[in-house]
């Protein structure tokens, strides 16, 4: 694997505050790396200061080998970018936006074939200000591929999609990585995140607060997480207690929930088992990206 | 095609698809032109007017008009916008560079002043037997200075806001006090030597100035182009030193 991203100790301040406080990382080729944080921790100033629409105030960045604060024109025919909140000229034409950008790159993509692949085929000859909202978003992604670039930067990329669209975008997204494209993400929805990225950074307040693959925040995250069913025979509840892993039990009405940490669950139903007491509507709860979250940050998204 | 022939093509097409653009670049000052001339008498030389024919002069001002709608109100709006909306921003993230886009829009702009400015001289003469501006040169040098200055003041008002609102206000700030000045609503011949004074040292003072004079075959005053192209100078400067490429 070679490094297509290198950041070490990024900074970028506003009146002496820093928003960007330091960061260090690397994106392999043909990665999805996700940035995922609450608003305001930092995200889009630092993937701005990687592709050079904002210059950084410390610390050193290169992208294919470019630096994007002294090289940012022979950067620009290499990646692709979607900006969160840009738009086109009103009037400006589906078709033409798509034309007018392939022409500017020295070896552009199919438009025709973006058109189709993203969906706008029928919007063709629509103008930008009669498109919905996930219609311009579909339109940006494209414009951010036309180029044929080697790293292509979403910022939020779903926004203002719905659900169904979503995850044709996510698969799209992946076939564009398989490709050979190398992805950067930003987000702040935990689902794309844990679905997408092969790895992600956690930023807060400008720092990282934890970078693995969602796989592995889930786990150093460690935490407690749930497991609830209803017992289909008599069972003492307070028996299972004395499992390993598990710290808590309790029981409302007919339903059971057990909390602990590691591999309880596997105990919790060994030992209905061996008593013969099946387990009906069996879920376990909390073993996601969105717990892990909380644990390793303190807070949760929202706030 | 390079970057700027594609956004200079892709820009007049926008422009030619804004019909409130296309009527008051091209529909007005015909308008006025035609309505003036049905006036009797207009097409004899008029006292208050220096002696130039009244349709000559009402030509004249036609094309001033152009000037001041596109440079004052089109520009700094447009701009401004592009400029909010994040379109110059896009921009700034592909080989292309979001001054291109400026260029070309500036271009395509000063393309439809002269061809306005061509319709005027055209229609007046068709409806009207006004004969073409008997200085030609001067006519063309006096209209391109026009051209260059307003549009280098518009740039300035959007080089000097930060919303679209804010810059497009400025331009209508800058319009009516401009359009006064320079003679469009009550000939210069009927000012007080003060406000006189004062309207020639406007850009558009001295393009009304330099296209009348030039449309009766007189040489310009040196001094109306010097203005012009002072203006032109001096606002462009400042808009490349001051403009914004994003929103605050």
């Amino acid at each position: 694997m070679t490094a297509v991203i290198e950041v070490s100790g990024l900074t970028k301040r506003y009146g002496g505050q820093a928003a960007v406080d330091g960061i260090s990382f690397h994106v392999d080729q043909g990665e999805i790396f996700g940035i995922l944080g609450p608003n305001g921790a930092g995200k889009t100033t630092a993937v701005e200061c990687l592709e050079g629409l904002r210059r950084r105030d410390g610390g050193e960045v290169r992208i294919l080998g470019l630096d994007p604060k002294t090289d940012v024109h022979r950067l620009y025919q290499r990646i692709g970018v979607q900006l969160q909140e840009s738009q086109l000229q009103d009037k400006l034409k589906v078709r033409e936006a798509l034309e007018l950008y392939a022409s500017f790159y020295p070896d552009p993509a199919d438009w025709r074939e973006l058109l189709e692949r993203w969906g706008l085929a029928a919007k063709a000859g629509t103008r930008f200000g009669k498109l919905s909202g996930g219609q311009k978003q579909r339109l940006f992604i494209a414009l951010a591929l036309v180029g044929n670039p080697e790293v292509v930067f979403l910022d939020e990329l779903t926004a203002g999609l719905d659900p169904g669209a979503r995850r044709a975008t996510w698969d799209l997204i992946s076939k564009v990585r398989a490709g050979g494209v190398t992805v950067v993400l930003v987000s702040h929805f935990m689902d794309e995140v844990e679905e997408l990225c092969d790895r992600v950074a956690i930023l807060e307040r400008g720092r990282i607060a934890a970078l693995d693959t969602p796989a592995g925040l889930v786990d150093s995250a460690g935490g407690e997480y749930r497991m609830r069913f209803r017992p289909m025979a008599p069972l003492d509840e307070q028996s299972l207690g004395v499992l390993p892993g598990v710290t808590t039990v309790s029981r409302r009405g007919e339903q059971v929930t057990v909390t602990g940490t590691g591999d309880f669950p596997a105990a919790v139903t060994a030992e209905l088992a061996r008593r013969q007491v099946l387990a009906a509507d069996l879920r376990i709860e909390g073993r996601s990206l969105d717990s892990a979250y909380v644990a390793l940050t303190g807070r949760s998204m929202d706030t | 095609m390079t970057g700027f022939g594609r956004l200079a093509f892709v820009e007049s097409k926008l422009f030619l698809r804004e019909k409130a653009a296309l009527l008051g670049v091209f529909g007005l000052p015909v308008a006025l032109v035609i309505g003036f001339g049905l006036i009797p008498g207009f097409g004899d030389p008029q006292k208050g007017l220096s002696n130039q024919i009244g349709t000559e002069y009402i030509a004249s001002v036609s094309v001033a008009i152009v000037l001041a709608t596109l440079g004052l109100t089109g520009v700094p709006m447009v701009i401004g916008q592009y400029r909010e909306r994040g379109v110059l921003r896009r921009l700034g993230v592909t080989p292309v560079r979001p001054l291109t886009l400026l260029a070309a829009d500036v271009t395509v702009w000063a393309a439809s002043a002269i061809i306005s400015a061509a319709l005027v001289v055209a229609v007046a003469r068709v409806a009207y037997h006004v004969p073409a501006p008997h200085a030609t040169g001067w006519f063309i040098v006096s209209v391109v200075l026009g051209i260059a200055s307003l549009l280098a003041v518009g740039l300035l008002s959007a080089a000097v806001s930060s919303t679209a609102r804010g810059a497009a206000g400025i331009g209508w700030l800058l319009f009516f006090p401009n359009m006064f000045l320079a003679g469009v609503y009550l000939p210069s011949e009927e000012m007080s030597s003060t406000m006189r004074q004062i309207g020639n040292f406007t850009p558009l003072g001295s393009a009304l100035h330099a296209v009348r004079d030039s449309w009766m075959g007189i040489d310009p005053r040196p001094e109306y182009l010097g203005i012009m192209a002072a203006w032109a100078l001096v606002a462009g400067a400042l808009a490349a030193r001051f403009f914004r490429w994003d929103k605050a």
